[in-house]
């Protein structure tokens, strides 16, 4: 149906960059998610592809046809604001309809168009109420339906649940996933929320102070994170600080074999990763404290050099406050200068894959 | 048993839930007697004949006065020119400051701040100083006892009024609603007509209203300008009570102009809904 190109596409106000040369190929019926904190220009390209912002270099192309220099009004694009931004003057069969009269559909097709959405969205009747009669959620779905009614080539999404509690926001990200792949439309939704961009993407575009850091399947950015950044950023990560020396990274509380070249390096290690034995070294970390999430425990061990790391364990274990232990790993990732350089340990199918509690 | 814990309850919520609020009731009473009083006296004169000091009510009511007034072909010429001129300047303000408005609000150029600034400064001298300087001015160019020197010179007063409501209501207006209708395919005037205008709507119309009474009651630079061949109804009036000793023909033509700020009022209330004022002005 639709492929979205950007080349070298950069944004800058002032002085500085919003978006800095970022290339992204979006193939047809693919659902991308830009994730990353706030400021790192993610909604800033997603409101460039939709037309509010020009970008200042690079080129946009919509099934290849340029469309960088166009309106929005005259792009293919459908875009689903934070806000949700109905027009509170009108109903919601008016809010959904309006874009259709403006393309001067016959009354009768507007009219079946319309409930079609509507139908889409599950608020079959809700055509005559005013929007602001109705919840956060059913406000949100509105939007969809007026976005979806257009049939764009391209959805854009831009943080749409962020304003939602978050049993809604998992029923709704649900909903659009089924309604994206069952209309295999092409979107693009803007999130800082790891869980959703996790549950709901065929890939992550991760982005940070403008620059894309990692584009890859949610697994393949949980397991094999690029940069530091990202590893700290998707799921909960621990970080120490190690000296490498031979082939071998030294910490007090660990010893890896790391077959990088000699300096100073930062290991990565997932909570998971994580498995611990009582010490009677003197020197041992101590257990801080220990969360029980029913399916796991989440044990803070405070190191002697102040580094605190988190161990997920099975709900079974015992470990009361203030027990030494030595630390094992059975996976790790090796960053220098941000970057990863090294990775070990389990991939795939060994580890499962979890969602961050932190 | 149960009964008992509830009797102290009942008793005691009412005398929290409802104290009197006698000062209250006091300013209310005095700002109505303040408000309505005169406006009895004026009425009453109106519909009088005879009242001679010292009788509190008077000897004679009767339609005399009206029958007089309303036969006089000047009073007729004078409330037409006056619907006339202040349709003419509320139409022609509105055209002028709402896509002026619309331009402080949404747009940055430069000078904006100062320009803003200048249209209150018509404001901020004494008015009657301005518009001797003005009418200086329109004698030159011949717009001295025209309807249209007086049409310009009541646009001069309409404007902060309309342009600083609506760029305030117009500031209210999110702009993603305008980004949505951009979006879903509606040009820049089409949006403005479909979505900005309607939800500036209630605080522009209350503008606008206020603006058409204003420009009907306005009456130093109707005289100044436009006497004496543009007499409008509150010149008239002035006049009248001026030149003739009869009260009642003052009385009968204030109740007169009562009739459009009325209906005016009656008006607002209906399509502006409580609070839009407030709304426009960023409460």
């Amino acid at each position: 149906m639709a492929r979205l190109t950007i080349k070298g596409v950069s944004k800058s106000f002032g002085t500085g960059f919003a978006v800095n040369d970022v290339s992204l190929d979006v193939e047809d019926g693919e659902l991308v998610c830009l994730l990353g904190p706030s400021g790192s220009g993610k909604s800033t390209l997603l409101r460039m592809i939709g037309g509010f912002e020009r970008p200042s270099a690079g080129e946009i192309l919509i099934d290849a046809k340029d469309v960088t220099r166009l309106p929005p009004e005259r792009r293919p694009t459908g875009m689903v604001f934070q806000s949700h931004a109905l027009w509170t003057h009108w109903n919601v069969f008016d809010n959904i309809a309006f874009g259709l009269r403006l393309r001067r559909r016959p009354r009768a097709e507007i009219r079946e168009r319309v409930e079609q959405a509507l139908a889409m969205v599950g608020l079959a009747d809700y055509g005559q109420r005013m929007t602001t009669q109705l919840s956060g959620g059913q406000q949100q779905r509105v939007a969809l339906a007026r976005s979806l009614v257009l049939e764009p080539k391209i959805l854009l999404l831009d943080e749409p649940f962020a304003s939602l509690d978050q049993h809604l926001r998992e029923r709704l990200r649900e909903e659009v996933k089924d309604i994206q792949s069952r209309l295999g439309i092409t979107t693009l939704f803007v999130t800082h929320g790891q869980d959703e961009a996790l549950a709901l993407a065929d890939r992550i575009v991760v982005m940070r102070d403008g620059v894309m850091e990692q584009v890859a399947p949610p697994d393949v950015i949980y397991r094999a994170p690029r940069t530091e950044f990202v590893a700290s950023f998707i799921g909960s990560m621990n970080f120490i600080r190690v000296t490498v020396e031979e082939g071998i990274g030294r910490h007090e509380d660990l010893t890896l074999p790391v077959p990088v070249a000699d300096g100073p390096a930062v290991l990565g290690i997932r909570p998971e990763a994580l498995s611990l034995t009582p010490s009677e070294r003197p020197r041992a970390g101590r257990v801080h404290r220990s969360i029980d999430f029913g399916t796991h425990k989440l044990v803070d061990i405070d190191l002697l050099d102040g580094t605190r790391m988190k161990a997920m364990m099975p709900p079974e274990t015992q470990v009361p406050r203030g027990l030494r232990v030595e630390l094992g790993v059975s996976a790790f990732h090796v960053f220098r200068d941000g970057a990863q350089v090294y990775q070990a340990g389990a991939r795939g199918s060994e580890t499962e894959r979890r969602v961050s509690h932190a | 048993m149960s009964a008992i814990p509830h009797r102290p309850v009942s008793s005691a919520a009412p005398r929290i839930a409802k104290p009197f609020d006698w000062a209250g009731l006091v300013f209310a009473i005095l700002l109505t007697l303040v408000i309505a009083v005169p406006l009895l006296v004026v009425a009453t004169w109106a519909f009088t004949e005879v009242w001679r000091y010292p009788s509190l009510v008077p000897q004679k009511f009767g339609l005399r006065f009206w029958s007089q007034t309303l036969s006089r072909a000047d009073v007729w010429e004078a409330l037409f020119l006056s619907l006339r001129l202040t349709a003419v300047v509320t139409a022609l303000s509105a055209v002028i400051c709402l896509p002026a408005a619309y331009a402080f609000a949404r747009l940055k150029f430069p000078g904006r701040n100062l320009l803003f600034l200048s249209f209150l400064a018509s404001h901020a001298f004494p008015k009657f100083g301005l518009l001797v300087a003005i009418a200086g001015i329109f004698l030159h160019l011949g717009l001295i006892s025209t309807f249209w020197g007086v049409v310009l010179i009541q646009l001069v007063g309409t404007l902060m009024l309309m342009i600083w409501v609506p760029v305030a209501a117009f500031q209210a207006v999110d702009r993603r609603m305008e980004e949505a209708a951009r979006d879903a395919g509606a040009g820049p005037l089409r949006v403005f007509w479909s979505i900005t205008l309607p939800q500036a709507g209630p605080t522009i119309a209350a503008a606008v209203l206020l603006t058409f009474v204003g420009t009907f009651y306005e009456t130093e630079g109707a005289w100044l300008i436009g006497a004496p061949q543009v007499r409008t109804m509150p010149v008239l009036m002035i006049s009248f009570i001026n030149n003739q000793l009869v009260v009642q023909y003052g009385a009968v033509l204030s109740v007169m102009l009562w009739l459009p700020s009325f209906l005016a009022l009656i008006f607002a209330r209906r399509i502006v809904g409580t609070g839009a004022f407030a709304r426009g002005f960023g409460a």
